[in-house]
């Protein structure tokens, strides 16, 4: 286990010798000690390593992330994994604002609760969140998909595209042309996948399934109060 | 962006130490505010006694026989303890409005601050460490404080747009975001009688929770109201004489983070502001809610 603390090495250096990890790397194993809820931790990495942060951090904490594994064991600020591309990232507390905004593939994992914005504009990513989520949720989202094991917050889905959304508990409202849809065999199996990639213990059965009514694809002015 | 922390402390123990704290978390937070900074700190009142903290861009010339002069036109004894540009005057509780008028006669150039029976307001442009250091915040005692690092947008970078505003006895407001019907507020406001001397859409939010308050609502209920009659982002911190008090907007795009213990109630922008208070592995920590008032007192 490689070993870099904030205390004393510089931000940049340790995302520098994070990204500078090659796809071969025998450093496969690193923890990032006193993050302190700092900027910026573990971003762009394009690696096969898994990097633990002990502790809290602040905004875009694995943002970018390609292939590589980041843990933490706090709670992270707003916009965590990013545009994530692929790779895994694992939030043990909760997630601020936008988390997985704009990720393109990958799985993030939040243990608590995660806030507003949660996967909005998501464009392949999956993401669990063990706990609740935020109002305006997955707005705009255009593939992958959110499952949430609680509750979701105020206009969940707005102006939603092919992402697939499961909620286990209440919906408090559904965002513009976002409906409940037919929980199929397929969706079931989808599901059962994420939660054991997720090692979340739930029933797929438990959840609901919600997605686009596709009425705001293209502009039509009997659609216009909608928008 | 701006950059706002709080602190509220229940054990009487951390009281000398407040000043020190609330200096770290504000320095920390410069990154969201490198334009000015500014510190309210409620301290313990002497009985009958107020305090009026004022700031003078002519310090020397100004408050160099200002105890005396206004002592003499109050017909009381007025004690001045000057901290760089600003001076915090003690005099009794009853000449408060009269010590204002007199001021604004002696002093024309002289701004006050606060008043009130524990509340002093320290702002200034400038990096939030100088500041802090022109003040000595780091040696003020006290039960609660709150401070604020801006980044300016709504108006320019001088004291008076610098936060915190206080529009009432012991009442003070920061505030990170910006308001969309402060103008019309503010007429409103003025014509209510309260008293509103800059273009910053915050002192407009610090009048509102005057005005409702000075109605009867408690500061909760002054919290509700904001939601309903203020348009716009804020994420507000506000302290009274005896309570802190934390509201977001419904959109809630402004960060926050709260933290609370045995010890402390604590308020951030950013988690980071809080990593060095005692304790803070163990505190509760969570976001606030959107819309949704918290408030604590004594």
């Amino acid at each position: 286990m490689q070993s870099i603390d904030l205390a004393t090495a510089p931000l940049r250096e340790m995302n520098a010798t994070l990204q500078a990890q090659a796809a071969q790397t025998n450093a496969t194993q690193w923890e990032i000690l006193n993050p302190r809820g700092a900027h910026a931790i573990a971003v762009g990495l394009d690696a096969p390593i898994e990097v633990t942060v002990r502790g809290s951090t602040g905004y875009y904490c694995a943002g970018m992330n390609k292939q590589a594994t980041v843990h933490v064991t706090g709670s992270a600020g707003p916009g965590v994994a990013e545009n994530m591309m692929s790779g895994t990232v694992i939030i043990d507390g909760d997630a601020s604002q936008y988390a997985g905004a704009t990720g393109r593939g990958g799985l993030l994992v939040i243990r608590g609760n995660a806030s507003s914005r949660c996967g909005i504009s998501m464009k392949g990513i999956d993401i669990v969140v063990q706990g609740n989520i935020g109002h305006m949720s997955a707005f705009m989202a255009q593939a992958g998909n959110l499952v949430v094991c609680g509750d979701a917050g105020e206009a969940l889905g707005d102006s939603l595209y092919e992402a697939r959304l499961f909620v286990r508990g209440k919906v408090k409202s559904l965002g513009a042309d976002c409906i409940e849809k037919e929980m199929r065999a397929e969706h079931l199996e989808i599901l059962r996948d994420l939660l054991a990639r997720a090692e979340v213990d739930a029933r797929p059965e438990e959840f609901r399934r919600y997605g686009s009514a596709r009425k705001l694809y293209n502009f039509d002015i009997d659609n216009a109060a909608a928008y | 962006m701006c950059g706002i922390v709080g602190l509220f402390l229940k054990d009487k123990s951390l009281e000398l130490q407040l000043g020190a704290l609330l200096t770290d978390m504000l320095v920390t937070m410069t990154d969201r505010g490198p334009d000015s900074a500014g510190i309210a700190i409620y301290g313990h009142s002497a009985s009958e006694k107020a305090k009026l903290t004022v700031q003078s861009d002519h310090a020397d010339a100004d408050f160099d026989t200002l105890a005396q002069d206004l002592g003499d036109t109050l017909g009381a004894k007025v004690n001045l303890h000057r901290k760089d540009t600003h001076a915090v005057l003690e005099l009794p509780a009853s000449k408060v409005n009269e010590a204002r008028d007199a001021l604004a006669e002696l002093c024309p150039g002289l701004r006050v601050m606060s008043d009130g029976a524990t509340i002093e307001i320290y702002k200034e442009v400038g990096l939030p460490r100088d500041v802090a250091r022109r003040f000595d915040l780091a040696a003020m005692g006290g039960t609660h404080g709150i401070g604020h690092t801006r980044m300016a947008t709504e108006s320019a970078v001088t004291t008076d747009g610098a936060h915190p505003y206080s529009t009432g006895a012991d009442q003070c407001l920061v505030h990170n975001g910006s308001l969309s019907n402060h103008n019309n507020w503010r007429r409103r406001l003025k014509r209510e009688g309260l008293r509103i001397e800059s273009e910053n859409d915050t002192e407009v939010g610090a009048a509102y929770l005057t005005w409702k308050m000075q109605n009867g609502a408690s500061l909760g209920e002054a919290l509700e109201g904001a939601l309903d009659d203020l348009d716009g982002f804020f994420t507000f911190v506000v302290g009274t004489r005896d309570g802190f008090g934390v509201v977001r907007d419904p959109i809630a795009c402004k960060p926050a983070v709260m933290a609370e213990t045995d010890q402390y109630v604590a308020f951030g922008s950013e988690y980071r502001a809080l990593v060095n208070l005692p304790g803070i592995e163990g505190a509760r920590v969570w976001e606030p809610e959107p819309a949704t008032v918290y408030f604590w007192s004594r």
